[in-house]
C-alpha cells in the first residue's frame, strides 16, 4: 500500500470513529515502506522491500480501554476492528491509572520527509553500495556493510477532536572493513533524513582508514585514560542515562535520579557545567515527529541546563498524580558542544586513547549508571597531540554520569545514531578523563 | 514480536519510555480468530502463486513462507494489571535466487496481484544485486517433503487458558512478593505462537505449529533512608511449552538454597522467595574482588553458554556475514580443520539440537524447509562443527545443512540462527551439594543479570541474581557487587567438574538479537550445574 496523504488518512479515521459506541474512542494509523541492502565479503549478500500497514483502535468505557488493531481496511474490517476494541474493553478490568484521551492540539510541522529518500530505488542502494565495495576492494580490504532508507506516516485521531499526522524519510549506513589478515578493523556510520546528504564513498573511506591504521595493535595495561569518544561511542554511554530520566522511576526510589530520604536530583547539578543537552522535533540536522503515540507535542526541552537536570519525562497518569508538566520522552537527543574539530581535539591531548566505537552496552548496576562493554573497529593511542599505534581492545567499566563529570573537553556536534538502540542524536566528540578500561580483549 | 515492541509493551527495561513512539506491529485480534488456523490449502494455492511467479520471471529457486504470529501479552504491577494485549501479524516473505544472487519481498496484502508482484520484486532485487556478485548462492541438495505438519508438543494451550485465569496467577505472583515486604513488583507473562506454513521449488509444503511462553517477574525493594535499591528477578525460564509449565510439580524442583525448577514452575513460590532475597541483598556485603572457585547454577551459565559457545559457533559469523553488527568470531575455520583446537577441559561436550523437548528453537523443520537433528559441536573439548544452513553447508563438507535457519516474522529474511546448544551433563553422579563441599573460596551464582562479550567472543563479563559465598565447602550470605570476568577459551578450560543428569536445566532468551534489520530468535540452552576454578571476580560498586 502507498504512503497515505493526510486526507486520506482523515477519511480512512473519520469512518472509523463513525462506528464508534464507546465513551471515547482513538485510532492510530501508520505505515512504512523499507528497502534495505546488506553485503559482507566483499559481495551483496541479503536485501529486501518491506511494505506493511497498521490501524489501532482504541475505546474505552469509563476507565475501562480494549486495543485491538488490523491490517485490512475494507468496510467490514473497519467495522470489525471498532466492535472488538470495544468487546475487549467491556472485559478489561478497570484501570485506576487510566487518562482521558486528549482534546484537540495545535501541531507544527517538522522537516521530517525528504523526497530523494522516499524516491530510492533497489538500483540507487546498489550503487552506492557498488561505491563502497570499490573503495574496499581497492584498499584490498573486505567489506560488511549495510543501507536500509525507510518512508513512513503516521496519523491518529479521536472522539475529541485531535488530529494529528506526519510523514517520515530516513536512510541509515554503516559499514565495517577489515584487513584480510583479520588483524585490522575500522568503522563508520552515518544516519541522515535526506538520502542526498549520504555521503557513502565518504564514509568507508573513513572506515578503510581505520582498518588499515589498527594493524599490528599493542596491548597497554586496563586501567584509568583519557579517552576521546567519537559522537557513535559517546552516545551508546550517554543514552542509558537519558533513558533512566523517567520521573516516575525517581520518585519511587528506583532510579539513579533518586536521592536518600525520597528526593529526586530534578533541578541538582549532576553534571560538568558545559553539559547542555536538548531535545528539539525542528533541528534541521535531526529533524523528529512534533506529536508523540499519545498525541502529545513534542516540543523542545532542555533536559540539562549547565550540568543542572532541568526536566524529567513523565506519563499523563504520573503527571496528574504528582501535579507536574507531563513531557514525552524525545525522539532524539541534542548535546551542545564547540567548533573543535576530532582532529583538534587529538592535537590538544598529551596522552590518550581515541575511541571509535563501543558495543555491547549493558547495565552493570541502575543505582549509579554502572555500563559496561568493549571497545570495537578502531582504537588508538594518542601521544603528544598525534594518533601514535593501534591498541588491542579493551572492556570498560563506567557511568555516563561519572564520565561527564570527567568531561575535558567537546568537539563539533554530528548526527550520529545509536549501534545499540537505534536512537538518533546529534552529540559532540568528547574528551573524558579518567574512564575506567578493567581488562583487554583480544578481538579484532 | 520485534525485542523493542516487547519493551514497549512491557513497559520494562530502562529505555521503556524512551521508545514509546514506536508503534507495535501485528494486529490485536479475539481469541476464537486466533485459535482458527489458517486453511492449508489455500495457505497451499497462495504459495504456488508465489512459486511459479518468482520462477517466470527468472528466479533458479524460490521459497515462501505464510506466517501467522499470534502473541498475548499481559503485564502487571502490584495490585493491577497494566496491560492485555492480543496481537496478530500476517504476511508472507518471498525468498528467490535469480542470476545467481538473493532477493527477498515481504507482503501483507495477500491477494494473487499482490502476491505475483512481490516474486516479481524479489527477483527485481536478486538481478541488480548480482552485478555486485563475487560467487554465486551454492545451496547444499535437499530433497522437497512434500505436504507436511509438525506440531510444539504442548498439553495445554496457554492461548485457550481463560484471560482471568493468567491475571489472578500474575496478581497472586505480586501478592506474595508484597506481602513478603518488596516496594514494587512487576510481573508477566508472554505467549507465542507462531503458525508457519513454508513452501519451495524443491517440493516441500510444511505447515507447522510452534508455541512458547515466558513467565517473569522483577521484584524491587527500596531504602527511602539510603537511596538504595535491589531487584531479583525470576528464576524462571521461556519454554517451548504451553501453559502446563505453570503448573507445579514436586517432581520437578531441585533443592539448592531454595528451590529450584525444571520443567514446571511455581511463580508464586517465587516470588515469595524473592521478596526474601531482595532484602537480603539490600543488606548483603561487598565482594572482594579477586580468583575465586565459581559454582553456576543453570539459570546463570545458560547465558554464558549462549554467549560463548552459541555465537562463536555460528558459520555465518566465522566467515564474516555478521563483521558489520554481531561481529565476527574467534573460532576460524583453521582451528576446526585442525581437530585439535583445544575448546575446553576434556569435561566439557557441547551438542546443538534442533529436536530437544521443552526447548524455544525445537521445530519440525526450520524456514527453509531442511528437517531437524542434532549434533556434537565441541566434543571431549575439542572442536568439531559449527552451525550451518543451506548455502554454507558445502563449506564444511557437508552433505547437507544442519537445519539453522529462521526468520523472526513473515516480514523478515531467514538465515542462520542459533539452534539449542546445550552442554552436556558430567557422566559421573555428583549433586551440587558434593561439588559445593569441595570448594574452598568461591561464589554460587543463580540466575541471569548484566552480559557482556566481545565482537569475537574472547572477553566476557557476567553477572547475577544470587551470589553466594562459599567458604571451605560451606555457602555462607550473598554478596553484592559479583560480575565475574574471563576470556571464553579459559574460561572453559577451567571447568573442573560438571553436575550429573538429575540436576540437568534448560534456560533460554526469546530475544537473541543479530542481522541487520536485526532479529531475534528464542534459543534454549541446557547443562547442569557446573564448577569453574579461578575465575576474576570484580566489584562493580561505584559512587555517583
Amino acid at each position: 500500500m502507498p504512503i497515505l496523504s493526510k486526507e486520506q488518512t482523515q477519511a480512512l479515521m473519520q469512518k472509523v470513529l463513525s462506528y464508534s459506541k464507546a465513551d471515547e474512542c482513538e485510532v492510530n494509523l501508520n505505515g512504512s515502506d523499507n528497502g534495505n541492502i546488506r553485503y559482507a565479503r566483499n559481495s551483496v549478500s541479503t536485501s529486501g522491500g518491506i511494505s506493511q500497514n497498521s490501524l489501532v483502535v482504541s475505546s474505552a468505557f469509563g476507565k475501562k480501554l480494549g486495543v485491538a488493531t488490523i491490517n485490512e481496511f475494507d468496510d467490514e474490517s473497519l467495522k470489525k476492528v471498532v466492535a472488538r476494541s470495544e468487546e475487549l474493553a467491556r472485559l478489561a478490568p478497570e484501570n485506576p491509572e487510566y487518562v482521558p484521551f486528549m482534546g484537540p492540539q495545535t501541531y507544527k510541522e517538522s522537516p521530517t520527509f525528504v523526497q530523494s529518500t522516499a524516491a530510492m530505488t533497489p538500483k540507487d542502494r546498489a550503487d552506492a553500495v557498488a561505491e563502497s565495495l570499490k573503495i574496499s576492494k581497492d584498499n584490498k580490504l573486505t567489506a560488511a556493510g549495510f543501507l536500509e532508507n525507510s518512508t513512513g506516516y503516521a496519523a491518529m485521531m479521536n472522539s475529541k477532536g485531535l488530529f494529528a499526522y506526519n510523514t517520515a524519510t530516513n536512510v541509515n549506513f554503516n559499514v565495517t572493513l577489515r584487513t584480510d589478515d583479520g588483524k585490522g578493523s575500522g568503522y563508520a556510520t552515518k544516519a541522515f533524513n535526506d538520502f542526498s546528504q549520504l555521503d557513502v564513498k565518504s564514509a568507508t573511506k573513513t572506515a578503510a582508514d581505520k582498518a588499515t591504521r589498527s594493524v599490528t595493535a599493542k596491548a597497554i595495561e586496563p586501567g584509568k585514560y583519557t579517552v576521546i569518544l567519537e559522537p557513535a561511542a559517546a552516545l551508546v554511554l550517554l543514552e542509558n542515562m537519558f533513558f533512566g530520566m523517567d520521573a516516575r522511576q525517581a520518585d519511587e526510589g528506583r532510579s539513579f535520579m533518586s536521592k536518600p530520604g525520597g528526593a529526586t536530583k530534578l533541578g541538582e547539578k549532576l553534571v560538568d557545567e558545559r553539559v547542555n543537552i536538548y531535545s528539539d522535533p525542528f533541528n534541521a540536522q535531526v529533524p523528529t515527529s512534533t506529536w508523540s503515540g499519545d498525541g502529545r507535542s513534542q516540543e523542545k526541552v532542555q533536559w540539562i541546563d549547565k550540568g543542572v537536570i532541568k526536566n524529567l519525562y513523565a506519563s499523563r497518569y504520573w503527571a496528574q498524580k504528582k501535579g507536574i508538566k507531563a513531557i514525552p520522552s524525545p525522539d532524539a537527543i541534542i548535546m551542545e558542544g564547540t567548533n573543535s574539530s576530532l582532529e583538534e581535539m587529538i592535537k590538544s591531548t598529551e596522552k590518550g586513547i581515541l575511541v571509535t566505537r563501543l558495543w555491547y552496552i549493558r547495565t552493570v548496576d541502575p543505582q549509579t549508571v554502572l555500563l559496561t562493554g568493549l571497545t570495537r573497529d578502531g582504537t588508538f593511542y594518542i601521544e603528544n597531540g598525534q594518533i601514535k599505534f593501534p591498541i588491542k581492545n579493551f572492556r570498560f567499566n563506567e557511568s555516563p554520569v561519572i564520565m561527564l563529570n570527567n568531561l575535558e573537553a567537546l568537539g563539533k556536534p554530528e548526527r550520529t545514531v545509536s549501534g545499540e538502540s537505534g536512537l538518533n542524536a546529534l552529540i559532540p566528540p568528547m574528551k573524558i578523563r579518567d574512564f575506567t578500561f578493567s581488562s583487554l580483549s583480544d578481538a579484532v | 514480536m520485534k525485542r523493542r515492541d516487547f519493551i514497549y509493551l512491557s513497559g520494562i527495561g530502562a529505555g521503556a519510555a524512551m521508545l514509546q513512539n514506536i508503534p507495535v506491529f501485528g494486529r490485536d485480534i479475539s481469541m476464537e480468530e486466533a485459535l482458527m488456523p489458517v486453511d492449508t490449502a489455500l495457505k497451499k494455492r497462495m504459495a504456488d502463486v508465489a512459486l511459479n511467479a518468482a520462477r517466470s520471471k527468472g528466479a533458479t529457486y524460490a521459497d515462501v513462507r505464510i506466517g501467522r504470529y499470534l502473541n498475548q501479552f499481559i503485564t502487571t504491577r502490584e495490585k493491577q494489571v497494566e496491560n492485555i494485549s492480543n496481537t496478530e501479524s500476517y504476511g508472507m516473505g518471498i525468498r528467490v535466487i535469480a542470476n545467481g544472487s538473493w532477493g527477498f519481498a515481504a507482503i501483507d496484502k495477500l491477494d494473487d496481484d499482490n502476491i505475483a508482484r512481490a516474486a516479481g520484486v524479489a527477483v527485481q532485487i536478486a538481478k541488480v544485486n548480482s552485478k555486485l556478485l563475487t560467487e554465486p548462492v551454492r545451496l547444499a541438495p535437499q530433497k522437497g517433503y512434500g505436504e507436511v505438519s509438525w506440531k510444539s508438543p504442548i498439553e495445554k494451550n496457554a492461548f485457550e487458558v481463560p484471560i482471568k485465569e493468567k491475571t489472578d496467577l500474575l496478581l497472586a505472583v505480586n501478592d506474595a512478593a508484597l506481602k513478603g515486604g518488596a516496594t514494587f513488583v512487576n510481573s508477566s507473562l508472554f505467549l507465542v505462537n507462531e503458525q508457519k506454513y513454508f513452501a519451495s521449488t524443491e517440493g516441500s509444503y510444511i505447515d507447522q505449529d510452534i508455541h512458547r511462553l515466558w513467565p517473569t517477574f522483577t521484584v524491587t525493594k527500596t531504602d527511602a533512608k539510603t537511596g538504595k535499591f535491589e531487584t531479583r528477578n525470576a528464576l524462571s525460564s521461556p519454554m517451548g511449552m504451553g501453559y502446563e509449565y505453570l503448573i507445579p510439580k514436586k517432581e520437578e524442583e531441585i533443592k539448592s538454597v531454595d528451590i529450584l525448577y525444571k520443567n514446571r514452575y511455581n511463580m508464586v513460590e517465587d516470588a515469595t522467595t524473592a521478596a526474601r532475597q531482595v532484602d537480603e541483598k539490600l543488606k548483603s556485603k561487598p565482594v572482594e574482588p579477586g580468583k575465586y572457585d565459581l559454582v553456576i547454577d543453570p539459570t546463570n551459565l545458560f547465558l554464558t553458554i549462549h554467549e560463548s559457545v552459541g555465537h562463536p559457533t555460528e558459520l555465518d559469523r566465522v566467515l564474516g556475514y555478521e563483521a558489520n553488527y554481531a561481529g565476527t568470531s574467534f573460532l576460524t575455520l583453521d582451528k576446526w580443520e585442525s581437530k585439535k583446537f583445544n575448546f575446553g577441559s576434556k569435561l566439557v561436550n557441547f551438542e546443538a539440537d534442533k529436536t530437544q523437548k521443552h526447548s524455544l528453537a525445537a521445530v519440525g523443520y526450520d524456514d527453509e524447509g531442511v528437517k531437524c537433528k542434532n549434533w556434537d559441536i565441541i566434543k571431549d573439548g575439542v572442536l568439531v562443527s559449527y552451525q550451518t544452513i543451506r548455502d554454507q553447508a558445502h563449506i564444511l563438507n557437508l552433505p547437507e545443512s544442519q537445519g539453522c535457519c529462521y526468520a523472526d516474522s513473515w516480514s523478515s529474511v531467514q538465515f542462520q540462527r542459533m539452534p539449542n546448544v546445550s552442554l552436556k551433563p558430567g557422566k559421573t553422579p555428583l549433586s551440587v551439594n558434593e561439588m559445593i563441599k569441595n570448594v574452598e573460596k568461591g561464589i554460587y551464582i543463580l540466575g541471569r543479570n548484566s552480559y557482556s562479550i566481545d565482537q569475537q567472543r574472547y572477553n566476557f563479563q557476567f553477572s547475577g541474581q544470587l551470589c553466594y559465598e562459599i567458604n571451605k565447602g560451606e555457602i555462607g550470605g550473598l554478596l553484592k557487587g559479583v560480575a565475574y570476568q574471563s576470556n571464553t577459551q579459559e574460561f572453559w578450560n577451567s571447568c573442573s567438574a560438571i553436575c550429573d543428569e538429575k540436576d540437568y536445566r534448560v534456560g533460554g532468551s526469546f530475544f537473541d538479537g543479530k542481522g541487520q534489520p536485526s532479529q531475534v530468535s528464542a534459543v534454549s540452552h541446557g547443562c547442569s550445574t557446573t564448577r569453574f576454578n579461578g575465575i576474576n571476580v570484580i566489584n562493580t560498586a561505584r559512587k555517583i
